[in-house]
């Protein structure tokens, strides 16, 4: 698939930077001219991995979160957002809506499921005291140039 | 991300404003909550019409005070949350814990 247009950027694993990155991605997608609510699923989409890096990856520590985004081919937008973190033990079961391992802090075990629901494609890598990378995909309704 | 109380003798209205995720979410449920646990009212309202952008974050929030209203025997009711607030609160199945109006 070729790729007509690409991002990266890096940030501290900070809460504040939740609204960054998904300002951010979202500033960058608007050159294909999505629809209010295509822009509004990868928001929601990427505001969700990045607290997932905040809050369980890196948590209670400062690490970095990388997100790359890529203008693909046929009006597709790749999104894959990288920590360095604690990794996940079981993904399949980090994946199950509902599923959290910070009740206490008012979670509610959505993040994966929010992000597979809004967005077309979800991958989920990730290696115990390695980090954690997930790769997520949508086509575009839209027909920007 | 703030938070306006109007608190009257039986309900409280908590009017929401700007977007509510996991970095705002904090400072908001403890002004809701003190002001439940001062008032026992029974319904809080929480209106959405001002709030711009809510992931799961927010549902963790309603669920929250859904508890702490649960323990004073008070009912939560949800108004004027946009099509994109909507589709996180359905996607949850919070419908199931608090009434949702439009």
């Amino acid at each position: 698939m070729n790729i007509l247009n690409e991002m990266k950027i890096q940030f501290m694993s900070k809460s504040v930077n939740e609204g960054f990155a998904r300002t951010a991605v979202s500033a960058f997608i608007a050159q294909l001219d999505p629809t209010i609510n295509e822009i509004a699923d990868i928001r929601t989409a990427v505001s969700e991995a990045v607290t997932n890096c905040v809050v369980h990856g890196y948590r209670g520590t400062i690490g970095t979160i990388e997100i790359c985004v890529r203008i693909l081919e046929g009006n597709e937008v790749y999104i894959k957002i990288k920590d360095k973190g604690c990794g996940i033990p079981d993904i399949k079961q980090a994946m199950e809506p509902l599923f959290t391992t910070a009740a206490h802090e008012e979670r509610a075990g959505l993040g994966f499921a929010v992000m597979e629901s809004f967005m077309d494609k979800l991958i989920v890598r990730s290696k115990v005291n390695s980090g954690t990378t997930i790769i997520m995909r949508k086509k575009l309704t839209s027909c920007g140039d | 991300m703030s938070v306006k109380l109007i608190v009257g003798s039986e309900k409280i209205t908590a009017i929401l404003s700007g977007e509510i995720d996991h970095h705002s979410a904090k400072g908001i449920r403890e002004k809701i909550d003190s002001a439940i646990l001062e008032n026992h009212p029974q319904e809080l309202i929480l209106n959405f019409s001002q709030v711009s952008f809510m992931d799961s974050s927010g549902i963790g929030l309603i669920i929250g005070r859904f508890k702490v209203m649960q323990e004073v025997d008070g009912k939560v009711t949800i108004e004027g949350a946009s099509q994109q607030i909507t589709k996180v609160m359905r996607l949850s199945g919070i419908d199931r814990l608090a009434t949702i109006k439009n």
